[in-house]
């Protein structure tokens, strides 16, 4: 397969959140701000380029069983990490991202790729396919909590674009993150459709 | 007393799916039908109960006298995927229809992130066992509301004349949205 293609599919085409709807906990939980939304994908990113890294390596040596557990036992290895490193060295966001950060292990898009693409193909694919779905999370979670910020506080990424008081609270609290989140797919569907 | 606070808490106030976005997946997954949605309910109040009195054991009886907390990310969601397989086998023998009916979302429980969520908000929250299994039960209970009156507005909106860019996945969250809404007029309860 074109490895430019295969990684460039998780952004719009084939994007984790707004086309194929997967890892919706994550999305709407952490995407009070931009930077949150920021900090989860780059953590879920980590975690699906070594699991996939991990998974397409031992996946001769694994009976076909038991691949499931043994594919979860990878990821929450590396989701520990994720958790003592951030602990360590970014306390904020790791009390901000709170509970999300280990329930990245749950995350339907990390053993759904370990499972539908690393566990078929070669490393340098499935690496490839990690950071690429990975990123496109990222990206979705970056828009999401961008909007949901600008729209409920007036700033991005704490920058200030009108004053706070003329925004809606609304979307930063739970009822925000669905509304936002349906119309931005609404969107994405329509941009789409345009391209096929 | 704290019994009933900890359950209109987790109910209503705090809501694990309009409040927390804990098991958002099935949420969205098995709302299209009431009929589901109930059978969902059964199956995830019945793993998530035992999970938290398994994963509870685990932490105060392995892991703590270990010393090996940094585990339990680990050891938590390998209790619970073979609790979910457990009662897949048991569904399939006791109620065929039933697990024809769930289909793929019961293997997906294991990835409900509402079960792992609760087992480690239960230890976070520092509940004994029983106040454990309590708020299980409620969260549980307000898991199964939600579901249930979402699953029973998705059936009305399914017949309405929606615009055709936000007929699927974009009205069922706007709607939601709005459920979550309805459910903030709770939070001056507790």
């Amino acid at each position: 397969m074109n490895q430019w293609k295969n990684f460039t599919k998780g952004f719009i085409k084939e994007n984790p959140v707004f086309v194929l709807l997967l890892g919706m906990c994550p999305t709407l939980g952490t995407t009070g701000t931009a930077i949150n939304g920021l900090g989860m994908g780059l953590a879920t990113t980590f975690v699906l380029v070594m699991s996939n890294l991990v998974v397409s390596l031992i996946k001769n040596l694994i009976p076909d069983k038991v691949r499931i557990p043994a594919f979860i036992v990878v990821i929450a290895t590396f989701v520990t990490i994720v958790e003592m490193v951030m602990q360590a060295y970014l306390p904020s966001l790791y009390e901000s991202l709170g509970l999300f950060i280990p329930l990245i292990v749950v995350n339907c898009i990390v053993l759904g790729r370990a499972e539908a693409f690393a566990s078929k193909n070669n490393v340098k694919s499935s690496v490839i396919d990690g950071a690429g779905i990975g990123l496109g999370f990222a990206f979705a979670l970056t828009i999401l909590g961008s909007v949901r910020e600008l729209l409920g506080s007036g700033k991005v990424f704490d920058i200030t674009i009108y004053p706070e008081n003329y925004g809606m609270l609304i979307f930063i609290l739970a009822p925000g993150a669905f509304i936002a989140l349906g119309y931005i797919i609404a969107v994405i569907n329509r941009l789409n459709k345009k391209n096929a | 007393m704290e019994y009933i606070i900890i359950i209109i808490s987790a109910i209503l106030v705090n809501n694990i799916v309009l409040n927390q976005f804990l098991g958002v997946c099935p949420f969205l997954g098995v709302s299209k039908k009431i009929e589901t949605a109930v059978g969902m309910t059964g199956a995830v109040t019945f793993v998530m109960v035992l999970a938290t009195i398994v994963t509870f054991l685990i932490q105060h009886y392995i892991l703590i006298p270990f010393e090996i907390q940094y585990l339990q990310t680990i050891s938590f969601i390998l209790v619970i995927a073979s609790l979910v397989q457990l009662v897949e086998i048991i569904l399939k023998k006791v109620s065929p229809s039933l697990h024809q009916a769930l289909g793929v979302f019961l293997p997906l429980i294991t990835t409900n992130c509402a079960i792992l969520g609760v087992a480690i908000l239960v230890i976070q929250k520092e509940f004994n066992l029983m106040e454990g299994v309590v708020y299980a039960i409620a969260n549980a209970i307000g898991f199964g509301l939600a579901l249930i009156i979402f699953a029973g507005l998705r059936e009305h909106t399914d017949l309405q004349d929606v615009p055709k860019g936000l007929k699927g996945v974009p009205i069922a969250l706007i709607t939601a949205g709005i459920l979550a809404m309805a459910f903030m007029g709770f939070s001056g309860i507790v």
